[in-house]
């Protein structure tokens, strides 16, 4: 973080190397932390340590670019955490075999079917985020706190507050491959890192080239000029935190097959997280501002730092007193690059 | 009526003036207030009446000139420092926190203080006292949010009076009241400046004003025009000044005028209490004219338009778009098919702020430059630098930040917007609030420019001068309803006079 801290922008040309510094923020911490752990243990730049910080990264970067299209929309998803813990439940129960006591039997889905059907929960949960937002105009921070809890307490219910430990489904059943997600690897990178960059493209694209992405801009810069100008606002609000839920649950998917496991008390305080990554990414929590590289940045600076304090052996409770003082930081530099225009408003 | 006169000046300006960079709100203005005394202020809107105003309460320094109180020449720091000397004001927007009671409005920031904290029974006491005054029936303890908007000015204006000033500022204090009301504030100004208090007056129903005041200032494009006692004027000297003799923006243009585009059949809007703001509207506009609907402030022309555009909801009655009835499409289906407002506060309805002037100029047609899944870069830039020079916006780009630009050339932005969208009718409602002359001029010619190829214009104003170097037809609305129908040979008087502004309505 140094690199950002340090300089006192004067004139002329120090004036734009400060601008500089502040815009591509996020990008100088991630190269400043890169470069103090390297140099502080040898094990850290290394491509296998990479890769294996980037498949952490990636559960935290999936939940971030969700939650990047709420808090552009002037939202926030509180429930993205719980959301990730349902959604593993969902599909652990799925692999367990769904009984029809009707029929007396019991369904073992493949596992492409299982990965469908968790994306619609996950889809589910944030249409009623959605529509408690967009219809009922519950605030969001209110909305998406009660659906936290709610999908949360499904999912303990669901599985009594235990864990499912056995995802590996049977061959004769014909459900294996669910640790795909989590183990395999593609030319060397994880799967999940795959789906991260995939996802990730996805959405910048549809933010920079779609009209969507400009409704999204515009309707989160000042919904009542976006609605006067034709923009669907409630359609817009309602998108993004079906997005949202369904990252979530692509998220939840990716951690049950890397844990080999799905409990329902996965992804407490992820959602907080996933905020401070798009934060740290200069999103602006008013809305209408941010784009996924920043997001993405961010994620990574948080993913990276913890990681390397765990490799130099720093304890778990600086780990979380750094994360906190980076977050802030991030927020102070926000005001800074948006204050002018903020007051000239 | 026999009133202690007198002819000591507790208050002067001296060649006052301000400036907002380029734009010059205020052109050097010389006036006294007489003790316990009535001065009242005539302008129209953007004349400077508001921004006079605020210098003298010490909400904004003048760039220039002196304000002199008690033979002194002084410079307020602030509000609060101008309320300390005795100068309060009472503004035209209401500044009261709604979800507070009454009394806790009336003492807000200046609280009695007791010995176990606040002393909420003398504030009681004081409030009782005061309605008393007012002779209105409001329990101290109502929330505000309770009370109607008449009822809020009166809580507004007992705010003013129980700080003992010296000089009061009443900015348009009778705008949302009613005829009796307006006859107890007129009781409760002589008593103030019985006891001599000096009272500035600022409204825009002039014959109201007539019966009050003692003195009248009347401005004009921030000059002062003209500085009289009651004795020497009349309603016609007030006019003549305010408008001016040779105050012209052209006359409307010549154009074909088709058939009809738009038709509002018996239109009714009611507002959250269900009280009609607009009431059975009827109304249609041809293919190539333009008609100016004009009105005070709360007459519904807001209210009309932004129902016609889909952002409000009628509770009866037919909008009829080109031979279809479209009260039941959404704002982006109107736009689709040819209806578009420009909306009166541009600031909160019309710009977004965090975009780029270019993605502002695009943002109601990103339809046609979106193919397939993505939009076309190539297309989107044609369509900015084409609308950048139709409606003549002085930016340095498509790139640059919409804040960096001045607000005529924001308010351009905004109507550049829409004539993006290709429209057959538009609706501006208030476009000139806030621009100056060159501005002004521009946008009519825009608005001529494209009734000369067939567009519709719904134009609403408050200023009578517009309506008539601008409209083929002239309707004034009063209280949520047409009160009469001119063609552009009308008199100002006359359009004012049907607005409710005189004592003939």
């Amino acid at each position: 973080m140094s690199a950002t801290t340090t300089t006192a922008p004067a004139k002329g040309r120090q004036m734009n190397i400060g601008r500089l510094l502040l815009e591509g923020r996020a990008f100088f911490a991630l190269i400043a932390i890169i470069a103090v752990f390297s140099f502080l243990s040898p094990n850290y730049f290394t491509l296998g340590n990479f890769l294996i910080m980037s498949s952490q990264v990636a559960i935290f970067g999936i939940l971030s670019v969700g939650m990047l299209l709420v808090i552009l929309n002037g939202g926030i998803d509180l429930s993205v955490g719980s959301i990730l813990a349902l959604a593993g439940v969902c599909a652990g129960a799925m692999m367990q075999g769904i009984e029809i006591d009707a029929l007396g039997v019991i369904l073992y889905p493949p596992v492409w079917a299982v990965v469908v059907l968790t994306l619609c929960v996950g889809a589910a949960v944030g249409a009623v985020n959605g529509v408690l937002v967009a219809f009922f105009k519950v605030p969001p921070f209110v909305a998406t706190l009660g659906v936290m809890y709610v999908a949360r307490g499904v999912a303990l219910l669901m599985t009594n507050g235990l864990t499912y430990n056995n995802l590996r489904g049977s061959e004769e059943l014909g459900n294996t491959g669910f640790n795909w997600l989590g183990f395999y690897r593609l030319g060397g990178v994880p799967i999940s890192v795959i789906v991260l960059a995939v996802i990730a493209i996805a959405a910048g694209l549809m933010l920079q080239r779609s009209a969507f992405g400009r409704w999204l801009y515009a309707s989160g810069g000042n919904e009542r000029a976006a609605e006067l100008s034709g923009v669907p606002v409630k359609r817009v609000k309602i998108t993004v935190y079906v997005v949202s839920g369904m990252l979530a649950a692509v998220a939840g998917l990716v951690l049950a097959s890397q844990l080999t496991s799905a409990g329902p008390t996965a992804g407490m305080t992820y959602e907080l997280t996933a905020i401070a990554a798009v934060v740290i990414g200069g999103a602006a929590l008013t809305g209408g501002r941010g784009n996924v590289r920043g997001t993405m940045l961010g994620a990574f600076v948080i993913g990276f730092l913890s990681a390397g304090l765990v490799i130099i052996g720093v304890s778990s409770y600086w780990q979380t007193v750094f994360t906190g003082a980076v977050i802030v930081l991030a927020v102070l530099m926000n005001s800074l690059q948006y204050g002018g225009g903020a007051r000239k408003g | 009526m026999t009133r202690e006169t007198t002819d000591e000046v507790v208050l002067a300006a001296r060649n006052v003036a301000k400036s907002y960079g380029q734009v010059h709100a205020l052109k050097g203005v010389n006036f006294d207030i007489h003790r316990g005394q009535v001065t009242t202020l005539f302008g129209e809107n953007g004349a400077g009446k508001s921004t006079l105003m605020k210098i003298l309460s010490g909400v904004i320094q003048p760039t220039t000139g002196q304000i002199v109180l008690d033979g002194q020449p002084v410079a307020f720091a602030n509000a609060n420092d101008a309320r300390d000397r005795g100068i309060s004001i009472i503004h035209q927007e209401l500044s009261l926190a709604p979800n507070l009671s009454v009394r806790d409005n009336i003492f807000m920031g200046r609280e009695i203080k007791g010995p176990t904290g606040v002393d909420f029974a003398e504030e009681e006491r004081q409030v009782r006292a005061l309605m008393e005054e007012l002779e209105e029936d409001i329990h101290p303890l109502t929330p505000v949010e309770d009370l109607r908007l008449g009822q809020q000015q009166i809580v507004e204006i007992a705010r003013a009076l129980s700080v003992d000033s010296r000089i009061l500022i009443m900015d348009e204090p009778t705008s949302a009241l009613s005829a009796s009301e307006v006859e107890v504030l007129f009781k409760v100004i002589r008593d103030l400046t019985a006891k001599g208090v000096s009272i500035v007056y600022i409204s825009h129903h002039l014959e109201e004003a007539l019966t009050i005041t003692d003195h009248a200032v009347v401005l004009r494009d921030g000059n002062m025009t003209a500085y009289a006692p009651r004795a020497e004027i009349d309603l016609d000297w007030i006019v003549r000044n305010m408008v001016g003799e040779n105050y012209d923006l052209g006359s409307p243009p010549q154009t074909m005028i088709g058939k009809v585009a738009l038709s509002i059949r018996d239109l009714s809007v009611p507002d959250t209490t269900g009280q009609d703001l607009v009431r059975g509207m009827n109304l249609n506009v041809r293919e190539g004219e333009i008609v100016c609907i004009y009105g005070l402030m709360g007459a519904g022309r807001t209210e009309l338009l932004e129902t016609v555009a889909g952002r409000l909801s009628a509770s009866g009655g037919e909008i009829v778009l080109e031979g279809h009835e479209i009260s039941h499409l959404s704002i982006a289906e109107r736009i689709a098919r040819g209806l578009a407002l420009v909306p009166e506060d541009r600031q909160r309805d019309g710009l977004v702020q965090t975009m780029s002037v270019g993605q502002n100029l695009s943002l109601a047609s990103i339809g046609r430059f979106t193919r397939g899944m993505f939009t076309s870069r190539r297309d989107e830039r044609q369509l900015i630098d084409d609308s950048i020079r139709q409606v003549t916006v002085k930016t340095s780009g498509g790139h640059a930040a919409i804040g960096s630009l001045s607000g005529g050339n924001q308010q351009k932005v905004v109507i550049g917007k829409i004539l993006a969208t290709q429209p057959r009718v538009i609706l501006l409602d208030e476009p000139s609030r806030g621009i100056d002359i060159g501005a002004k001029a521009e946008v009519f010619r825009l608005l001529a420019e494209g009734a000369r190829q067939g567009l519709a214009v719904i134009y609403s104003t408050s200023e009578v001068s517009e309506c008539l170097s601008i409209a083929h037809r002239i309707i004034v609305m009063h209280k949520g309803r047409i009160s009469a129908e001119f063609d552009s040979s009308v008199s100002k008087e006359k359009i004012m006079a049907a607005s409710g502004e005189s004592v003939a309505a």
